[in-house]
Parts: C-alpha cells; structure tokens; sequence
C-alpha cells in the first residue's frame, strides 16, 4: 500500500501574530514557518505504518509557493520517500485543495490519505473531508488510533464526549488529532539525504482545477482586546471577589 | 432564505448547542427547518420542535444514523439541499467531521466556526488561533456554515413547530461503527457550563488532577477543562481539552490552575466573562487575560479554595 501525506506550510505555532494597520491579512514576511503540527503527526503515522510493514511507500504533497519546497524537504527528511509540490502563489482555499488532491490521488492510487485535521493558519478543519467526500471514500477524522488490515482500516477518533471506533473500508482518508503520535525530528544525516530525494513540480493547471476563491475576504481585524485584571493576595480576597461580581 | 439547521443530540435529548445556533440562523433570516438524525431520537425531535422560531422539524429516525457517521450522515443531508439555501450546524466534532463533506458533495465552500453574522451571506470567523479575526462574504449561491456556540446565546423555547418523518438516504457502504468509549457523568458539559474548572501540566498526575481540580469543580458545580499538555500526559480525557483544536468555551467563570496560557488554550476560553489564574510563576502569560490572579502554590491554595466556598 502506498500512503499519501498531503503537508502544508503554515506559519509556525510559536509566533505571535499581527494583523496588518490596513486590514488586508496578517504579517507573513520574516515571520518563521514551519509544517503544520497535525501534519508532522501525519508523516510520523505514514512512517510508522511503513515501518510495520503495513505500507511500501510514503508519499508527501504540498499546495503552496515554491518556499513550500522546504516543508516537502522536511518531511522527507522525516523519512518521507518522494515528494510533490503544486506550485500557486494564490490562497488555495480547502475545497480547490481538496480537488488538486483528488487529481493526486487518481495519479497515485494510494490505499490511504492521512492529513491533518486542521491547518492551524485558517483552522478549516475541511480539507479531508472533503477530499473523502469528493472521492466517495469513507472517512476517519480526529484520529487517536490507526489500524489498517485486510482492506480495511479501523480508526478510534476524539470526539465530544470522548473516543469513537469506525472501521472504514479501504482506500480511505484520516485526519490526525494530537494524541496519535509523538512525531521525530529529522537527524542531520537524514536532513543531508533529503536533499536527493525525488520531488516532482507541478501546477494547478495540470489538474485542470480551477481554484479560484468562494470566500471574498473583506477584512482582517485585531480581535477585541481583553485587559488584565488585578491580582489577589489570598484565598478569602478572590472568593469575596468572585461572591461580588455574582459568577459563584 | 430557507435554512436547514443539523440538531446536535445524543438520540435521547437535544443539546443546548443546537438552539444556539438557531440564534446564528435567526440572525442570518428566513425559513427554519431542523433536522434531527439519530436513531430513538423522537424525544430530540420534539425538544426541537419547541425552540422559537422553527418553521418544522424532519426526524429521520435510522439504526444507520444511530453513531452519526459523516457518510450516511451527508448523503441525508445532500438529498435534502435542493430546498434549502444554507445549511448550518454547531461546530461540534460531529458536525466538524460530516458538513465539509456536504459542502465538497455540493461544490460549495464551507464557512467555518463562525462567531457573526454580518448579513446573510458576511460572516466573521477567527483565523490564526483567534489572534485575528476575518470578515468574509460567501459567493457560493449555497451556504455550508458551522457556528462557534459560544459566540451565541441560545434561542428561548416557546415554539409549536410540526415533526415530519423522512427517511434516510442509501448508505454509501464504506463505512461502520464499531464502538464508543463515551464518558457520562453528573457534572455539566464544558460546552454548556456556566462555571469552568480547568487543570495543566501543573497537576502533576492522574491521581493529583481528581485530587485537587474535582471537589472544587463539585462544590461550583462546574464542568471540568484541562490544558492540552495535560490531556497528552493522560491526566484528563481528551474530551477535556480546552483551546484552538479542542472545545471553545465562554463560561461565566473560567478558573485555570497551573495553566500557563499559551496561545493556543487561550484560544478557547478568552472570551468567558471572568477569568481567574492560580499559578506559581507571577509573569506567566495566563495572567495578561485574567480579571483575578492569585500567584502561588495550587497545591495549597485549591484545598484552601475549596473549605471557603
Ligand atoms: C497544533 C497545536 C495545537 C494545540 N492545541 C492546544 C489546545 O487546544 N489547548 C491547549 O491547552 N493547548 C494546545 N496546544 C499546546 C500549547 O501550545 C501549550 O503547550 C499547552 O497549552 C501548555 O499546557 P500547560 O499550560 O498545562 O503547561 P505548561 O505550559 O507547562 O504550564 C504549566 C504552568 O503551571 C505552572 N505551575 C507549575 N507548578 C505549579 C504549582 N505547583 N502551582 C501553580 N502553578 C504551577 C507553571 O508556572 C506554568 O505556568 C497546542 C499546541 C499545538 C502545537
Ligand atoms: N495547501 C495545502 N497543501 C497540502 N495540504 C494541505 C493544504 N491545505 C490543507 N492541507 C491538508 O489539509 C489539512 C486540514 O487543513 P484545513 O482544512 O485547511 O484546516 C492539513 O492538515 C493538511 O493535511
């Protein structure tokens, strides 16, 4: 089985953001970027299912501008076996890159697709759904716990009220949360054979997507403010506070 | 407009986040239908049917739909969008995983977590964490829309609205339940409680966490929140976490303990009303949002809390 890893580049988690004066975005310039988090959890999960023999091949994607090479190379320093980058400048939204990674998918034929379950940038959370939706396969999102066996996959997802256990017929799509894996970092010697690994470039157009936006973005603001307050000295100051202002 | 809003339920009662969203819906105007999906789920329906301002209520009552699974799930709701011009649901972790597939099914964008409506077709929604916030305006002539609840207050009931039967649609087959592991217990739901408790790494373990967070949390009779940090060391489920990519929450009183208010957990609960900080280190970032801070050991002062409540 082959496995997909469709990765994005995302501004890292550890920046504080600020919205542009003119709210048209925030600022990306010199800010760091990274792989999205759910996205590392993902490669890890590849990793380790090829590892354990559940797969031949790990194939990484990205949707993005040519600085998104980077990302690819991370993964592929992870232990990654070939990687794809679809070139745009333009903001690819969850619904045109669900399509450009359908076109992958027909391309490639992989037995399972494991994406993030959200880029922690838009925070969609949609992308692999509706990739599911748009090749009719079942779907495992939240993942917790992946199984795939005998043409099938059972995945134990985070929900609301706690665990759910699905068993998806295969191919199918899984979307990580948190708890799945602890990912690894990338040693230097791996971070060197990355280099040579193949990375195959192509565009928007050869997928014959049309990826204009169905949002129009009208602005960007600052979120309201919230200011601190003070600090108490003791237990019996914050409790006749908190009597005062009528919450307990 | 007619707007079809996805009830959130657990097949025997409805949730209040359900009639918050119908406040996103009313805002966005016109006709509202209900669609309550489950299975034994009348009782859900009929909840439903009493929230103001609810033109009809469709139980499609199914073993299929009994665990929600987002395949037969959205195909239910795919065979019933040519009447209706938004579909709308709470941003839970059902809706979260089946409405983006609706939307692909529909070729249509999906909105996600909104916390405005501008008009009918502008929303607002937080990008980034929360840490900016965009006004968009959908052009899709078909709306797919989630809602952060705790941006909306719940719809009043009073309403007599009428319960239809439907049916389910085909199950596309890729799919099965196998099992839950779902927790009950006494304490409100995060997502509805007026009064949060919430614990971090600073618990220290298990044992410690139930210790210490839960007589507090009994006595408010508050619901119980961890710290993502305290969620993957496996001393709260995960269904505890609080922040960007776990529950949202706007309690009246939001009390964290031994959190230190990375951005990521302030994203879910810097909107509650007031917000307490106990924490040992006195420049913790927890304490730029808090109304009270009280610096210093939570091992002493949670116990010494509890006797003075
Ligand atoms: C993709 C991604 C998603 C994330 N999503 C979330 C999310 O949804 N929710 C979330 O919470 N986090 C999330 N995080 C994690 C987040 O970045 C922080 O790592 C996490 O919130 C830290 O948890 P904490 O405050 O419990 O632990 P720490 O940051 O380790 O803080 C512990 C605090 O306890 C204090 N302390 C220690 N001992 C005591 C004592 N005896 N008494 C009083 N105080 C004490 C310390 O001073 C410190 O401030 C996410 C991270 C990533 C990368
Ligand atoms: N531009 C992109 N390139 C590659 N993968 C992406 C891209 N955008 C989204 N994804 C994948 O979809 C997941 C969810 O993203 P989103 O739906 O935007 O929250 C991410 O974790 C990635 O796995």
């Amino acid at each position: 089985m082959k496995i997909l890893v469709p990765v994005k580049r995302v501004v890292d988690y550890n920046v504080k953001i600020r919205v542009k004066a003119d709210g048209t975005g925030v600022e990306l310039a010199n800010v760091k970027m990274s792989m999205n988090p759910f996205d590392e959890i993902s490669v890890e999960e590849a990793l380790r299912l090829r590892e354990a023999g559940k797969a031949e091949e790990v194939v990484v994607v990205s949707i993005g501008p040519a600085k998104a090479e980077e990302t690819l190379r991370t993964a592929l320093a992870m232990g990654a076996d070939r990687a794809i980058l679809i070139e745009t400048d333009e903001t690819v939204e969850p619904l045109a890159v669900a399509k450009l990674l359908k076109g992958v998918v027909e391309a490639e034929a992989p037995g399972l697709v494991i994406l993030g379950k959200q880029a922690i940038d838009d925070d969609s959370n949609q992308t692999g759904q509706m990739l599911a939706a748009l090749l009719g396969w079942g779907q495992g999102t939240f993942a917790s716990k992946v199984e795939p066996s005998d043409g099938k996959v059972a995945v134990t997802r985070e929900v609301d009220g706690g665990l759910q256990t699905v068993l998806l017929k295969l191919p199918a799509i899984v979307t990580t949360d948190l708890r799945l894996n602890e990912p690894r970092y990338a040693s230097l010697p791996n971070i060197m054979k990355a280099k040579k690994k193949p990375l195959d470039k192509k565009s928007a157009a050869d997928f014959g997507v049309d990826i204009a936006p169905r949002l129009k973005v009208l602005k960007t603001e600052e979120p309201a403010g919230r200011k601190a307050g003070i600090k108490v000295g003791s237990v019996a100051e914050l409790v006749s506070k908190l009597r005062a202002d009528g919450v307990i | 407009m007619a707007i079809l809003l996805l009830a959130e339920h657990d097949n025997a009662t409805l949730s209040d986040q359900t009639a918050k969203t119908l406040t996103a819906a009313t805002r966005i105007g016109g006709d509202i239908t209900i669609l309550v999906a489950g299975s034994g789920a009348k009782a859900a329906a009929d909840e439903a049917a009493k929230l103001s301002g609810v033109s009809k209520v469709l139980l499609a009552d199914d073993a299929l739909l009994a665990n929600q699974l987002a395949e037969p799930l959205a195909a239910l709701i795919v065979s019933l969008a040519s009447g209706y011009d938004v579909m709308i649901a709470p941003a839970t972790a059902s809706a979260k995983n089946v409405m983006p597939r609706v939307a692909a099914l529909l070729d249509v964008a999906q909105i996600s977590e909104i916390t405005d409506v501008v008009s009918g077709d502008t929303f607002k929604r937080p990008i980034y964490a929360g840490n900016a916030i965009q006004t968009v305006q959908a052009t899709d002539a078909k709306k797919v829309i989630t809602v952060r609840t705790a941006s909306f207050a719940a719809a009043t009931t009073g309403g007599s609205a009428s319960v239809e039967n439907i049916a389910a649609a085909a199950n596309p087959g890729v799919s099965s339940f196998v099992s839950d592991a779902l927790a009950s217990s006494d304490r409100p739901e995060l997502t509805s409680a007026t009064i949060i408790i919430s614990g971090g790494r600073a618990l220290g373990s298990f044992g410690k966490f139930r210790e210490l967070i839960l007589p507090v949390a009994d006595k408010l009779g508050a619901a119980v929140g961890a710290s993502r940090a305290a969620v993957d060391a496996g001393y709260a489920p995960n269904d505890w976490q609080v922040g960007q990519t776990g529950k949202v929450v706007a309690p009246q009183l939001y009390i964290a303990c031994g959190i230190s208010g990375a951005i990521q957990h302030l994203a879910g609960m810097k909107d509650s009303k007031v917000i307490v900080a106990i924490n040992k280190d006195d420049e913790a970032p927890i304490f730029q949002v808090a109304d009270y801070g009280l610096v210093g050991d939570l091992f002493d002062i949670l116990p010494a809390f509890e006797k003075a409540l």
